[in-house]
């Protein structure tokens, strides 16, 4: 399995690692730009940055006109047109026969985009989370089996009170008998979203942003819309279109119970979006934020300055991390915890 | 750049992706770690059982020995009883045929004594009818001839019968 795994990132990795280094020309001295770094930093992107070497990511493009199409970031990275497409701010457009691109009064490209279905650094950091997920486990599965009724051991033991926590603190209270169906994905959105807030806070390995994305949050929180509507039995739908024990001018002639409980049905996988994006987005923009003032020191007064504010800065980032970490831990479990409360309520039996 | 719009190529690798890591590890991880996990469960929750009632067992065995113990007390304390008894009747017993051996041998030493008294009294009056003959032939004697030395004869002899 990590020999397979290896062998993707070498293959991902190896679309042309050479023609990347010392390409930092595009600030040309016009100044440090905190939130352009920023940005660019919790944004997705097409390259992966490891201190000065860039390595380029595959480009994967379909449009209907010129079908699946796949090559290097390395032959856009540059903002030139190639083979008509042309990378800016990380979209890519199509280009007209000459290279040209349209673009409105405030110079913003107005051109059609291609779907993008690039391996992008969120793509790539998603299936390093997913490949880790997969060693781990099947390695700690593969140790129940060896070892059978004894206690367990290495990562084994490292990663069974984290299970056991999972269905016993998490699962089993919040659903209650019906738990074990849902455990297996309980359990995947809780580490896929722990190891993937870790590996974003991992420095120097090119800065991922896995669930601090939000299509990734999205996808997960429907995930969960999903399993909640296809669990929801009688009662559970009952309470939203006909909820039992209110009075009847709530519900006729203007049916104000219905909206409420609809706005909240619709609200829960929105709430689980945005609350895991802008935990894990934020705390990178904190420590980021932190780690430029630095810069912005140097700027303004000189390297005296950027040295001075460094030592305070380096402190509140460390703090911060520290933070972080324990966010980390925390989004994964409030995560999952609410969507272990949508399912119990989903499948839970009323006795009215 | 808008970090709050999805982009629609990510949401499909997420979608993808997440559904076959769901899959995989349902099939080759968590099914796995759920079951043995629960079979623990189960086997310590069985040891945990079988450890009280060991346990229990242990206790019943315990009171059975005390019972067992108390009661070979008490037959203990009953036959040390019937021996201190049975000396007891043995030492009555043996001082009463002791007594009636003793009453016994005194009579019989009585009965004997009156037997020897009677045969001795016996002889002492055979005796003295000898001496009162053989005193009657030496009067008999004597006055054959002197009255005088008859009659002192006759009274020596009777002080000396007296004597006897």
């Amino acid at each position: 399995m990590f020999r397979f795994f290896i062998a993707i990132i070498i293959f991902m990795t190896s679309f042309s690692l050479f023609a990347e280094q010392a390409e930092e020309k595009h600030g040309e001295d016009k100044g440090f730009n905190a939130g352009e770094v920023i940005m660019h930093h919790v944004m997705d992107n097409h390259e992966i940055h490891i201190g000065p070497i860039h390595i380029p990511l595959p480009i994967i493009l379909y449009s209907k006109e010129k079908g699946l199409e796949m090559f290097s970031s390395s032959k856009l990275s540059h903002g030139e047109p190639y083979n008509g497409y042309i990378m800016e701010h990380e979209k890519i457009y199509f280009t007209g026969e000459d290279g040209s691109v349209a673009r409105d009064d405030h110079g913003h490209i107005t051109a059609e985009k291609p779907f993008d279905l690039s391996i992008t650094k969120t793509v790539f950091g998603m299936f390093l989370t997913m490949g880790l997920m997969l060693w781990i486990f099947i390695s700690v599965a593969k140790g129940y089996k060896k070892r059978e009724g004894q206690a367990p051991k290495g990562i084994q033991s490292v990663m069974e009170p984290l299970i056991l926590f999972v269905k016993d603190e998490i699962a089993k209270p919040s659903i209650g008998k019906k738990y074990e169906k849902f455990l297996p994905f309980l359990l995947t959105i809780f580490f896929f979203i722990w190891i993937g807030n870790m590996l974003g806070l991992i420095p120097f390995i090119g800065g991922f942003n896995v669930t601090g994305n939000i299509a990734v949050a999205m996808v997960m929180a429907l995930f969960t819309f999903i399993i909640t509507s296809v669990n929801g039995n009688k009662d559970y739908w009952k309470h939203i279109y006909n909820t039992p024990g209110v009075p009847w001018w709530l519900k006729f002639p203007i049916p104000l119970m219905f909206v409420i409980e609809f706005i909240g049905f619709i609200s829960k996988p929105i709430v689980l979006t945005l609350r895991l994006f802008a935990n894990i987005t934020a705390g990178h923009i904190i420590i980021l934020a932190f780690v430029s003032l630095i810069f912005i020191f140097n700027n303004l007064y000189g390297a005296g300055g950027g040295y001075g504010v460094s030592i305070l800065s380096v402190a509140f980032s460390i703090f911060m991390f520290a933070i972080e970490l324990l966010v980390a831990f925390l989004q994964a479990y409030v995560f999952t915890l609410l969507s272990a409360l949508y399912f119990g309520s989903a499948v839970e039996e009323h006795a009215h | 750049m808008n970090p709050l719009l999805p982009e629609l190529g990510l949401v499909l690798w997420m979608s993808v992706a997440f559904l076959v890591i769901l899959f995989l590890l349902k099939k080759f991880a968590w099914k796995g770690i759920i079951q043995a996990l629960k079979d623990r469960e189960e086997f310590i929750d069985r040891s945990l059982k079988s450890a009280e009632e060991a346990k229990a067992q242990m206790s019943q065995l315990k009171s059975d020995n005390e019972k067992l113990l108390a009661e070979a007390r008490t037959e203990r304390e009953a036959i040390l009883k019937e021996a201190r008894e049975m000396k007891e009747k043995i030492l009555s017993d043996a001082k009463i045929s002791a007594s009636e051996e003793g009453n016994r041998l005194v009579a019989s030493a009585r009965t004997e004594i009156e037997k020897e008294k009677l045969q001795a009294l016996s002889e002492i009056k055979n005796q003295v009818a000898e001496i009162s003959l053989s005193i009657a032939e030496k009067v008999i004697k004597n006055e054959l001839t002197d009255k005088a030395s008859q009659e002192s004869l006759v009274n020596d002899h009777l002080n000396k019968a007296q004597m006897n």
